[in-house]
């Protein structure tokens, strides 16, 4: 026991001193990035559009910015925050990279909050979408969304669509509780009422009673968030309860008709009306562009993980461009806050107060477009702010 | 009233999902006494063949499903000859080492081999929605389940009682040492009976998809209730298992509607309720074996 206790305060001794010694040693002609993400797991397709979307971002624009060379070196977590946390010490001791980035869901990005402060470096949030995160560290900045983004825009637009009973059903956990909370308090604002209320849990393989039970409170619509992966199963029981026939509509945050999985939805996700900051069918050139390239490169289409990844890595650049090089973490967060671009999702900036990311949200329906289904967007609400944070 | 009924009726169907997912389970951990934890990988296995059969390579669903049987027999015979025959003497620590050994790595291997993204099998149009019956609402899908499952009790029921390979498989089961000195090939009849139980897993896989989804993490996530249906019905008949499977899968539907917020937890409340009444499971042997 004491041997132990001896051997664990050495360690973070050790841990201390590389991050001291470290800061200095960077002054090379490369700049490392830590991307860690979760490449197998039940996350995994994150991790993987994350990735995609940084090759492709290098493939086009150069391995070399502000004459360093970028350097990306990739971790799996599998979006287990014990994991994420290890990974990042390492990257920070060991390999003293200059930024961390990625992290595929809340926990892991969080778990390594206290390190990008300690060590003083960027960490660059390309997925995970709970309001607290940037909150946890001066060094956070983010480039995906976050859900009180989406939930209470779609929650403004129901109560004036008509929409007047709604029933929820989400996911039991922090993102979920998140998308229901701003849901209900714009939706409530608006004179809507919720007349029925379902956290499911995160491992719930079959939505029958839950579903049969929002068929019983005959709402206008089901407001729902799951998790990407699990919005399939709950379309096609959607449908197969016939739902849809009973004229209950499906509206939420876009996640649960995510591009990466839309496709295989089957007709029944028709006409479902979702609020989200990315569609593959947003009618840009550059988005058009975008997509014709990841396509041609990877085989499928990009969905919003994609997109935030691609911009991550585009504030990264943007980021050493104007410290002309410098690899200082204060610099670095400076440079990065007020930054604003054109992303293939639209225009984009980072909010110099908050670290997070004002970004135009979307109002979508889901549609067929040369016999695939795709979001096609019909409103806008341009340049939201995260309405969640705590310290106002 | 009639969402009552409905509840009923997905409660059954999702009992006789359950039933046939874990009723080769019972087999091998009642009948042969050995604890094979990688169950739920045949079940995978034979829904991802189902799938690849169907969205690859355009068959139809129904005739996919008796290769899914066969393709998780078969990969349950050649595990079995290879593997499992030299753990059978072992102890119950080393079969659950192995077997959760060979699990985890049947879920990478489909992950590599597959991808980590949940799977959907395209059914036939017939299968799809719902119909009334008096207001009551039959998923077409779910009717399906219930009838297969329901004939696939029945036959295995008359197998085991009726039969000569059933009698043997139980003289077998009983005192192997007997049963080989009156000419039964012990080995061969325990070698088949554990294909036949992977094949029925493999079937459940695929017939389980479109309701439990199906990823390279089916295996574990569905191996705690493969485990709850054995130990709550016993593992000395196959009657056991199946009125436990009924049971849970009605409790569990009946739970998340009527109480949603508890609902997860009914399941795990009455395994702990009947294991404290009857520990032996409902329909377990009092006396030790």
């Amino acid at each position: 026991m004491f041997e132990r206790k001896i051997f664990s305060r050495t360690a973070a001794a050790a841990v201390v001193a590389g991050l001291a010694v470290g800061a200095p040693a960077r002054a090379e002609d490369t700049v490392k990035v830590g991307l860690i993400l979760p490449m197998t797991g039940g996350q995994a397709s994150t991790g993987k559009q994350i990735e995609n979307a940084i090759k492709l971002y290098m493939q086009q624009k150069g391995d070399t910015v502000a004459g360093k060379k970028i350097e990306i070196i990739l971790k799996d977590d599998a979006a287990i925050p014990d994991k994420t946390k290890t990974a990042a010490q390492e990257l920070i001791v060991n390999d003293k990279v200059n930024f961390i980035g990625g992290f595929g869901v809340t926990p892991a990005a969080l778990a390594a909050a206290p390190l990008a402060t300690q060590a003083k470096i960027p960490e660059v949030v390309m997925a995970a979408g709970t309001s607290i995160i940037t909150e946890r560290s001066p060094y956070i900045v983010r480039t995906s969304f976050t859900l009180a983004q989406s939930s209470t825009i779609i929650g403004d637009w129901a109560v004036k669509n008509g929409i007047k009973k709604v029933a929820t059903l989400t996911s039991d956990y922090a993102p979920g509780n998140d998308a229901l909370n701003f849901f209900k308090e714009h939706f409530a604002a608006g004179g809507g009422e919720v007349v029925e209320e379902v956290k499911t849990p995160l491992a719930n393989p079959d939505f029958a009673p839950f579903l049969q039970r929002m068929k019983d409170a005959k709402p206008d619509a089901i407001f729902v968030f799951v998790p990407a992966g699990q919005g399939g199963n709950f379309m096609k029981q959607y449908a197969e309860r016939g739902l849809d026939k009973a004229g209950i509509k499906v509206i939420g945050p876009g996640d649960v008709t995510d591009d990466d999985l839309l496709n295989n939805m089957g007709d029944a996700v028709l006409g479902t009306v979702t609020a989200h900051i990315y569609s593959a069918a947003h009618p840009s050139q550059m988005n058009k562009d975008f997509v014709a390239a990841y396509k041609k490169a990877f085989g499928t289409r990009p969905g919003f993980m994609a997109v935030s990844g691609y911009d991550g890595i585009h504030l990264i650049y943007e980021a050493l461009k104007k410290t002309n090089g410098d690899t200082d973490g204060p610099k670095l967060i400076e440079a990065m806050k007020g930054q604003k671009w054109e992303s293939p999702r639209g225009p984009i900036s980072i909010d110099p107060e908050t670290r997070d990311i004002i970004q135009n949200v979307y109002i979508r329906k889901v549609e067929k477009v040369d016999g695939e289904l795709y979001n096609v967007e019909f409103a806008t609400f341009e340049a939201v702010k995260d309405l969640g944070k705590t310290k106002k | 009233m009639t969402s009552i009924l409905t509840n009923l009726f997905d409660g059954v169907a999702y009992g006789m999902l359950l039933f046939v997912l874990a009723c080769g389970l019972a087999v091998t951990l009642g009948l042969m006494n050995f604890v094979n934890l990688a169950h739920g990988a045949f079940a995978m296995a034979g829904g991802y063949v189902c799938m690849v059969l169907v969205n690859r390579m355009g068959w139809p669903f129904f005739a996919a499903l008796p290769l899914a049987f066969v393709s998780a027999a078969a990969i349950g015979i050649v595990l079995e000859r290879l593997l499992y025959r030299h753990l059978y003497a072992r102890s119950h620590l080393d079969q659950v080492l192995f077997t959760i050994g060979l699990t985890f790595m049947s879920v990478a291997a489909v992950d590599y081999i597959q991808g980590s993204s949940r799977v959907f099998i395209n059914l036939p149009a017939a299968l799809q929605g719902q119909f009334d019956v008096f207001g009551v609402g039959i998923g077409r899908y779910r009717l399906m389940i219930i009838v297969i499952c329901g004939l696939l009790t029945i036959g295995l029921q008359m197998v085991l009682a009726k039969t000569r390979f059933g009698s043997r498989l139980r003289a077998a089961v009983d005192d192997p040492r007997a049963a080989s000195g009156l000419g039964i090939n012990v080995p061969q009849v325990f070698a088949f009976t554990f294909a036949f139980g992977c094949g029925l897993a493999g079937l459940g896989g695929a017939l389980s998809a479109e309701i439990l989804g199906l990823d390279p993490y089916f295996p574990l996530k569905f191996m705690i209730y493969f485990l709850i249906v054995v130990t709550v019905g016993g593992s000395s008949s196959i009657t056991g298992p199946f009125l436990a499977s009924l049971l849970l899968g009605i409790g569990d539907v009946a739970g998340k509607y009527y109480v949603p917020k508890m609902g997860p937890f009914v399941i795990y409340t009455m395994m702990i309720v009947i294991l404290i009444w009857r520990p032996n499971g409902l329909f377990g042997r009092t006396a030790a074996r």
